[in-house]
């Protein structure tokens, strides 16, 4: 009797001890566990760093290799909805752009819309987009010829809201 | 990349020229790289993680490079080493951007560059709430810095002073930028505070009174100008010049974020000059806000008591009636909250993917049925811990979302390099023997030509028209040669003339049509060189083919095992880290909510009584009121008799004996 007394007083303690364990936040823990925090930050960077040079390796072979990207001045009144990609006659993206993105990419932000993989040769691209200028519906298209070589094939997209223009890299 | 690496190129890679060559050519031409662009676009949208991830990318792809100058990516790279920097730091993993920073700083870099450097580094002791590190860094800033930071760089060295007690130096900074572009309000405000703190009690005030006064359109600029009235505000009741507080106090917006504090302390300061009456305005307006909010707790108390000073005892016990079942339903919903975050909902409410795509989630948690305690969650992010701790899990849940994503991706590319295996292992054997064949001819061909070159060269020094000879000249030329052998000694001289002859036609055309010869032979070899190019295109193209067949599926094994160990380890350490950090926001909130629960029952405690005294007193008053009516009304009848009285004198002076015998009986 006298030891189960003994007992429950010592587990009664134990819990009161955890619980002013667990009510106590201090610095020295919050800093401690903020460091652990930024180490697997770091890590889990390498590895997502390994896996984009994987990728770029394994999915797009640079004799392959196509990608195209968006982009606006800096400081654009455009504001485009959705954009609209059709490479040689075939739906390749569509997009909608958030508040956000828009203004990503009016603050001088680039877009990679779309990547893939490519015969080399020549290729017929055409896009149209929807969006406003000043409050004003605004849609745009355009047509460009792009020759794909042996190497990575980069085409820049340039909204703005006289129209769209391309740039090959 | 490793971090070894990483510090090397960070090391070697810092020169001024290419830094400032890289931004002048930013400025002024526009973009140079698509990957640079890409994770500005990210960096652009507060995705910070992946700008660095590209970043990281480019960078380690660029130092793979044979030859990385001829890389787009050239025109970036030491930007792109300072933006992965400032992008970590924006990340909060300040120990590897404060790293990052120390390597430039020490490195063999131009002033302005170390400067810069300095800047950050000192920037990030400052944020991290280490003040002291954040001065002895600032302190070895000397010289120019980059025009980017002209004005932040005296701004940060100011609060720095300030957080360290350097008053002085503090003020001095701050008067010099106090106008400076980007600096309107912000460099005031802190001059005010830090004159203020140094006992400079009027030019604090006319400071801050100056910020107070701004007109913009800024709302940061109006945001300062209402803390700046505010802090004005309340140093003035704490120094007993209510009158004065109150006219900072109405100068804060209504809807500001300061609002709910500057309508308490105006109505503080009305109270305080005894003008109960005009304390009633603001505090009647905040009384009806956010019941969480401590300043609209504390009105609550503020307005009854304002009435029973105003003598309405009535409303204001009505009113403290209010206030205890407003306690009440707040202490049920804290008790509710707390016992909510212990059943771990609170942590699942927050990292709900849906609600951050609101860009006002916090507010908007509120509503989230079943979870009473993100209801206090804005009030909770005030306080620094918090609201750190809070990014910290946030971050780990996207981690761990992000490690869950890319282990399907593991799956999917060992699945595809199997398949690639399959169909180029048959292939690839055959593929390769005939190419051995063509291989072989093509470097024959290939040296035959070479061979014609080198003779055709040779001629131009010395002409060889034999070289230059036709099939058919030269298929004669030799029947003449063994016609001529097989001549019997003694043969007829008209024979050998004739060969002679023959031999000396031919020779002729060689020679007098060598230099036409040799142009077409110059010619051919050109048109040859058309499709040796070509052949060569198709040779390197087969080549470069073949070689990515190959790499498509050799390989990966290895760095594809070790990743998903990585991937595994990280995801493993990550659930931890989750849990510590889940319960220490868990204990923090609990704490919070417990803090403001005590604080609910001592308001309770305070209503009950005033609530008892102003129903005491409204009784009182209603029986004094009563008492008096009474009194009021027994003097009103004493009157009444009175002038009866006097009206029944009158006539018995003068009226007749029937008249007298009417009175009687009326008396009667």
């Amino acid at each position: 009797m006298r030891w189960n007394r003994l007992i429950g007083l010592m587990l009664m303690l134990c819990m009161m001890c955890g619980v002013a364990q667990a009510e106590q936040v201090n610095k020295k823990q919050i800093k401690g566990l903020d460091e652990q925090v930024q180490a697997i930050k770091r890590d889990v960077l390498s590895i997502s760093t390994q896996l984009n040079l994987l990728e770029e390796k394994l999915l797009y072979p640079s004799n392959t290799y196509m990608a195209f990207f968006v982009s606006m001045d800096k400081g654009a009144k455009l504001s485009p909805d959705s954009i609209h990609l059709t490479l040689d006659n075939k739906n390749v993206a569509n997009y909608i752009y958030s508040y956000k993105e828009v203004q990503a990419l009016r603050e001088g932000g680039v877009q990679r819309v779309f990547t893939s993989n490519v015969t080399t040769g020549e290729h017929n691209l055409k896009i149209s987009v929807i969006g406003k200028d000043d409050g004003n519906k605004v849609t745009n298209s355009g047509t460009h010829e792009l020759k794909k070589g042996i190497g990575p094939q980069f085409v820049e997209i340039h909204l703005s809201a006289t129209g769209v223009s391309f740039r090959d890299w | 990349m490793s971090t070894l690496l990483r510090t090397l190129i960070l090391a070697i890679g810092m020169f001024y020229a290419a830094f400032a060559c890289a931004a002048a050519e930013q400025d002024s031409n526009g973009l140079k790289d698509l990957y640079y662009g890409e994770a500005l676009y990210y960096a652009n949208q507060h995705d910070y993680f992946s700008a660095i991830s590209r970043l990281d990318t480019e960078l380690a792809e660029y130092y793979g490079l044979d030859q990385p100058e001829k890389n787009s990516f050239h025109f970036y790279q030491d930007h792109a080493e300072f933006d992965v920097g400032d992008f970590e730091l924006y990340y909060r993993m300040y120990n590897r951007a404060s790293r990052a920073v120390k390597l430039v700083i020490h490195g063999n870099v131009p002033e302005r560059v170390r400067n810069g450097a300095i800047y950050r580094l000192a920037k990030i002791y400052y944020e991290s709430q280490q003040p002291r590190d954040a001065l002895a860094t600032i302190k070895t800033l000397k010289g120019k810095v980059p025009d980017k930071i002209r004005y932040k760089e005296p701004f940060l060295r100011a609060q720095i002073d300030i957080e360290t007690g350097r008053f002085k130096e503090a003020i001095a900074l701050l008067k010099k930028i106090e106008n400076a572009p980007g600096m309107v309000g912000f460099a005031g405000y802190n001059l005010g505070v830090a004159l203020l703190k140094s006992g400079k009690q009027q030019a604090g005030i006319a400071e801050l009174d100056k910020v107070g006064q701004l007109v913009s359109d800024d709302r940061a600029v109006q945001a300062i100008r209402d803390k700046a009235n505010l802090v004005l505000g309340f140093r003035l009741l704490e120094d007993k010049q209510p009158a004065m507080a109150k006219k900072y106090l109405d100068r804060v917006r209504v809807t500001g974020p300061f609002s709910n504090k500057a309508l308490l302390g105006a109505g503080w300061a009305a109270a305080a000059t005894g003008k109960y009456e005009r304390a009633l305005v603001p505090w009647t307006i905040l009384s009806k806000r956010n019941v969480t909010n401590k300043a609209v707790q504390e009105v609550m108390l503020g307005l009854p008591y304002a009435y029973s000073k105003l003598g309405v005892y009535g409303k204001a016990a009505v009113l403290y009636g209010q206030s205890l079942q407003d306690f009440s339903n707040e202490i049920a919903r804290l008790d509710a909250s707390i016992k909510s975050i212990r059943e771990g909902r609170f942590l699942a409410a927050l990292i709900r993917e849906e609600i951050k795509k609101d860009p006002y989630w916090v507010v908007h948690l509120r509503k989230l049925p079943k979870t009473p305690e993100t209801y206090y969650l804005l009030d909770m992010l005030a306080s620094d811990d918090f609201q750190s701790s809070l990014k910290n899990y946030f971050d780990l849940a996207e981690l761990r979302r992000k490690l869950k994503h890319w282990e399907t991706y593991i799956g999917a590319y060992q699945e595809m390099i199997k398949i690639r295996a399959a169909y180029y292992e048959p292939l690839l054997p055959q593929v390769q023997a005939k190419f051995r064949i063509l291989d072989s001819k093509m470097k024959l061909r290939l040296e035959q030509r070479a061979h014609l070159e080198r003779r055709l060269k040779k001629m131009l020094v010395a002409p060889r028209p034999d070289f230059l000879e036709t099939v058919n000249e030269r298929r004669t030329l030799s029947q003449l040669d063994q016609m001529e052998k097989s001549l019997p000694p003694g043969a007829d001289p008209k024979i050998q003339a004739r060969i002679a002859r023959l031999r000396g036609v031919i020779i002729w055309h060689v020679d007098t049509e060598y230099q036409d010869r040799f142009s077409k032979a110059t010619k051919h070899l050109h048109e040859l060189d058309v499709d040796v190019k070509r052949l060569r295109r198709i040779y390197h193209s087969f080549v470069r083919t073949r070689q990515a067949a190959t790499q498509s599926y050799q390989g990966y094994d290895k760095e594809l095992t070790q990743l998903s160990i990585k991937m595994q380890q990280a995801d493993d350490t990550i659930k931890q880290l989750m849990a510590r950090q889940g319960h220490m926001i868990e204990v923090m909130a609990i704490n919070e909510l417990e803090r403001r629960r005590t604080r609910l029952e001592k308001y309770q405690v305070k209503a009950r009584f005033a609530m008892a005294e102003s129903y005491d007193r409204a009784t009182k008053a209603q029986q004094a009121k009563v008492i008096e009516q009474s009194k009021k009304k027994d003097a009103a009848q004493e009157e009444e008799k009175v002038k009866k009285a006097k009206k029944a004198e009158k006539p018995q002076q003068t009226q007749t004996p029937s008249q007298a015998k009417e009175s009687k009986k009326a008396d009667k």
